[in-house]
């Protein structure tokens, strides 16, 4: 009997390779494995026979739509910087999306990065990604050949071993706490909707953190990033920075500097987490893609939660919600500002 | 605190204050011609509005050794860009609890509506932001040694 995920992989061959031989799309962007056993690389494929390299599992955990802004632009015929885009319908492209990945599209709609004309989206409810270094950690970092999943475990075999693990146990922090596994927007489901996650305590993680004291967090905060190498793989793997020159490579005025200098590493790290405000969909790929294992989630987490707690909006659940800090209301908590809480202390 | 200051004694903070052009400067200004005291610990940055004021600007304040960070600007529905300070009040709402979370002291970074008309009020604030910086001691946390 074939796994859910062969399934899944098996129909979505089948719908790229028609998107592909019917041309209605120029490409189609999803998965193929790799040369390394958990890690999956994102794939273009440009022709019907390409589709058949498509892959789905559970170590897709890079968000395909970092990809979309750059793969739409490379079908656009090329124009100067303040030249009008072209007249007339432009190729579309065929992409993958769980819940978070079509946030994200959702995010980039409304930022004007991708138009929802030139997106066939095809959904799949997400069941959680695996975190490749959860599992390295449960077999002792010894060398992994092969992984073969199971719908429920995963058994991991490298050079004189071979062992079951429960797929659960190594599910992605984020994808454990994630409340809209569904896609919010698609064009063709491969499966069925989900529905909702109730989790009452999914900001847990954050706060256990918000629980110690100003010096402790500070402590928590240092030798967290402390290992941090700046390669900056946590900026690239995220669909929410597209700016042509990011604050980092800024050098007039210089934001942050570009040494591992303990304070250079804190501010990058702030700046970055900050310009995610409002827009994180909590997908998880900067913690994916970070080579020194730093949970610089928590710190997207953090703003998620008190965006949602004041505001009452989570970013790309609809396209015609403004994004929280592009809005605003006349009456929004203001009791941090010190003139009010003064005049507070006054009555 | 370089020695000069520790031999002086009395600490005085460096504060940089952002204000905006049409409020909380003016604001700042009629402090002065009104002759009100308060504490010589301000830089007074202008900005032409608070929503003008981002991130960057505030850590880069902290980074090159302020004590403390104090943003201005007009009461919400007076800005004279329309809707600059509410925009801005989300933005510091979202950044004051974020800079909380990761060990910054709350007081070191503050923020408050000050008008062209609230001279008495700008030179209490500036007190008030003095004392909870002297409070708080000098920063360390983000101070970059060059």
């Amino acid at each position: 009997m074939s796994t859910m995920n062969e399934k899944i992989t098996e129909e979505l061959r089948q719908k790229a390779r028609q998107l592909l031989e019917s041309g209605r799309v120029a490409a189609f962007l999803g998965y193929a494995s790799g040369s390394v056993p958990m890690v999956m690389r994102p794939f273009v494929a440009r022709t019907p026979e390409d589709a058949d390299r498509l892959e789905w599992n559970s170590f897709c955990v890079l968000n395909l739509a970092n990809y979309l802004p750059a793969l739409l632009k490379s079908f656009e015929p090329p124009r100067r910087p303040n030249e009008p885009p072209p007249q007339g319908p432009l190729p579309k492209v065929g992409v993958v999306a769980t819940g978070c990945w079509s946030r994200n599209m959702v995010v980039q709609i409304q930022e004007n990065q991708v138009e929802r004309e030139r997106l066939v989206i095809i959904g799949i409810s997400s069941r959680g990604m695996v975190d490749r270094k959860k599992v390295q950690a449960l077999i002792a970092h010894r060398d992994v050949t092969a992984v073969k999943e199971g719908d429920n475990t995963l058994v991991v075999a490298g050079p004189g071993f071979e062992e079951e693990i429960n797929r659960w146990d190594v599910v992605r922090d984020n994808c454990k706490s994630c409340v809209h596994p569904d896609p919010v927007i698609f064009d063709d489901m491969i499966g069925e909707l989900k529905g909702e996650r109730d989790l009452p305590d999914r900001f847990s993680q954050v706060e256990e953190i918000e629980a110690l004291s100003a010096q402790e967090r500070w402590k928590w905060f240092t030798s967290e990033i402390q290992s941090c190498i700046r390669c900056y793989a946590c900026r690239n793997a995220c669909p929410l920075c597209y700016c042509p020159t990011c604050f980092v490579d800024d050098s007039r005025p210089q934001w942050v500097g570009k040494s591992i200098d303990s304070v250079d590493t804190a501010i990058f790290h702030i700046l970055r987490a900050y310009h995610c405000a409002g827009r994180c969909t909590d997908c998880g790929s900067c913690e994916s893609a970070c080579p020194m294992g730093i949970r610089m989630r928590i710190l997207t987490k953090k703003l998620q939660k008190d965006v949602l707690q004041l505001y009452g909006i989570e970013a790309g659940m609809s396209v015609q919600e403004p994004l929280p800090l592009t809005t605003y209301k006349k009456d929004d908590p203001q009791d941090f500002i010190l003139t009010e809480s003064l005049k507070g202390e006054k009555k | 605190m370089n020695e000069t200051e520790r031999k002086q004694g009395e600490w005085e903070p460096k504060i940089i204050a952002f204000l905006c052009n049409w409020c909380s400067y003016a604001g700042a200004d009629l402090a002065g011609v009104s002759r009100y005291q308060y504490p010589p610990s301000l830089r007074i940055v202008r900005v032409p509005c608070s929503g003008r004021v981002s991130a960057n600007m505030i850590l880069d304040a902290l980074r090159s050794g302020a004590d403390g960070v104090l943003v201005s600007g007009c009461h919400p529905g007076d800005c004279h860009y329309i809707s600059g300070n509410y925009y801005a009040r989300r933005r510091f709402a979202i950044l004051k609890r974020f800079l909380e979370f990761v060990g910054i002291e709350s007081d070191r970074v503050n923020f408050s509506w000050i008008s062209a008309s609230e001279g008495e009020q700008f030179a209490q604030v500036a007190t008030e932001v003095t004392e909870r910086v002297k409070r708080l001691g000098p920063a360390r946390h983000l101070v970059k040694e060059f």
